[in-house]
């Protein structure tokens, strides 16, 4: 059974006021991780594949063609890890 | 004569890589800077022929290890005009550097109600230690305040310094605005109120012609990895005459010369070795010290003047280009004269994150967050920057790259 460190090579709090999650997908499954989320997630604007705004259960992020997403205002870890989830698993 | 980049990005084997599929451009150097192979194989060459600890040994490769860990000490004295190797103490960094003046020097000289003067614009590396000393000894930190172009506001250091002021510990380069501080004005002053000066050198040391003896200062701390060398290596320039007034800053190894055990009282009696080993306890990371003596050579071979014209041109051109980005600010002054190749931006409707993880989709690497000076980001009502950094291996066509990917981004 596939679990999210599966998928997820880091989690890391951005160094900021604007306190974000920087999530790094792993790089080998990077296709098959932003086709999952593009699926999965409402898609509101992109940049020619770079960059793609999206939202998931109320939740806006962005996530980069290099296999990077960016999710500001992440109080709680586990908040995080169960959007991940039900985007990835 | 201008830099030969080509030349030097030749040394540097990690151009070799791609990020993303695109060429690597490496704008992040005022955090760390890349390694040319010269040190590269230094370190190498030293584990594979002379290996061995330093001092106090009469074979061969501890003989040969102790020159070449010496012989660092030396150049790197050298490179910043010090009257003599006995006047550099290495450190781990600029931190570890001046964490050592703040206990060394600071748990023995500073007396309640004495004050500490530093500025706004310091990296928390040079705030940390001085709060945590102002504790323990119930000294007070005074902040010089900064201009809104990032520049010190000398009324307000003036109006600051005191006779009560013991100690002024200044950054020369900001590591957020990079605006070059002036060093010599600011250490007169210091003197005439019978205070010290340590200038926090990570910024200045890796790009400028630094002379501790024309700055004329008594104290000078900075990081061998942001000019070339290794990580876990740096250097603390000590005038001479300062050493009799700072206890050790940590105990054990190099910095012991005797422990007399006192068979009777069952007490030792410690008797410490001569500086700069006084301040060295342990053993010494020589490997970083040979590495940074390579770092020292290159850069000496460079030319330091080459070094920092290089880094204004490329400044220069990063402000001029950057005009055509219309919802980009930078941060501090535009004034190239005033600065070194440090500089801080926001990208209008997008976090400093979102900008460095784009760049960083085109192989390019920036920095965004605070930079380890948070108060400056308050000061200037930011919540975070991005910051792009030069060094000698960067080039106009990488910024012309940079500026195209910035006008990319406009568009979301």
């Amino acid at each position: 059974m596939l679990k999210l460190s599966d998928y997820v090579a880091r989690i890391e709090e951005t160094c900021g006021k604007e306190k974000s999650a920087i999530v790094t997908f792993k790089y080998s499954k990077k296709t098959e991780i932003i086709n999952k989320i593009l699926e999965r997630a409402q898609l509101k604007r992109s940049i020619a594949g770079i960059i793609y705004e999206l939202s998931f259960k109320g939740k806006s992020f962005r996530l980069y063609s290099s296999g990077k997403a960016i999710f500001k205002d992440v109080k709680k870890k586990e908040i995080l890890s169960n959007i991940l989830k039900e985007l990835l698993l | 004569m201008s830099l030969n980049t080509s030349d030097i990005r030749a040394d540097f084997p990690i151009f070799r890589r791609k990020i993303n599929n695109n060429p690597l451009i490496y704008f992040d150097n005022a955090a760390t800077t890349q390694k040319p192979r010269q040190v590269i194989e230094s370190i190498k060459n030293f584990y594979e022929n002379h290996n061995a600890n330093v001092h106090r040994a009469i074979h061969t490769l501890s003989q040969e290890a102790t020159e070449l860990h010496e012989n660092a000490r030396g150049k790197i004295a050298q490179f910043i005009n010090s009257k003599s190797s006995e006047e550099i103490i290495f450190s781990r960094g600029t931190t570890e550097a001046i964490n050592l003046i703040a206990y060394s020097w600071g748990l023995k000289n500073l007396k309640k109600n004495d004050e500490i003067l530093i500025s706004e614009m310091e990296h928390h590396s040079n705030i940390v230690p001085w709060e945590l000393i102002s504790k323990r000894k119930e000294c007070i930190v005074n902040y010089a305040r900064v201009n809104n172009d990032g520049t010190l506001n000398f009324e307000d250091f003036k109006n600051k310094i005191s006779k009560k002021t013991k100690i002024v510990s200044i950054s020369h380069v900001s590591n957020v605005v990079g605006i070059v501080n002036e060093i010599k004005k600011i250490g007169k002053i210091a003197h005439e109120n019978n205070s010290l000066i340590l200038v926090d050198g990570a910024q200045s040391v890796p790009h400028m012609k630094v002379d501790v003896r024309d700055l004329d200062i008594d104290f000078l701390a900075f990081s061998g990895h942001k000019m070339l060398g290794p990580t876990g290596i740096g250097a603390l320039y000590c005038k001479k005459e300062h050493y009799e007034n700072m206890d050790p800053f940590q105990g054990g190894g190099e910095m012991i010369k005797e422990v007399n055990f006192n068979m009777k009282t069952q007490k030792s009696e410690c008797v410490w070795n001569e500086p700069p080993w006084k301040f060295e306890a342990g053993t010494p990371n020589i490997c970083g010290s040979i590495g940074l003596m390579e770092a020292v050579k290159y850069l000496n071979q460079i030319g330091m003047d080459k070094v920092w014209n290089h880094e204004k041109k490329l400044t220069k051109y990063t402000f001029d280009r950057l005009q055509e980005c219309k919802k980009i600010t930078i941060h501090g002054s535009l004034d190239v004269s005033l600065k070194c190749g440090i500089i801080p931006f926001s990208f209008q409707g997008l976090s400093s994150h979102d900008v460095a993880l784009f760049a960083d989709n085109f192989g390019i690497m920036i920095r965004s967050g605070y930079h380890c000076a948070q108060p400056l980001h308050q000061v200037f009502n930011l919540k975070s920057s991005a910051r792009v950094s030069f060094y000698i291996y960067n080039t106009l066509e990488e910024i012309d790259r940079f500026v195209e990917v910035l006008r990319e981004i406009e568009h979301f």
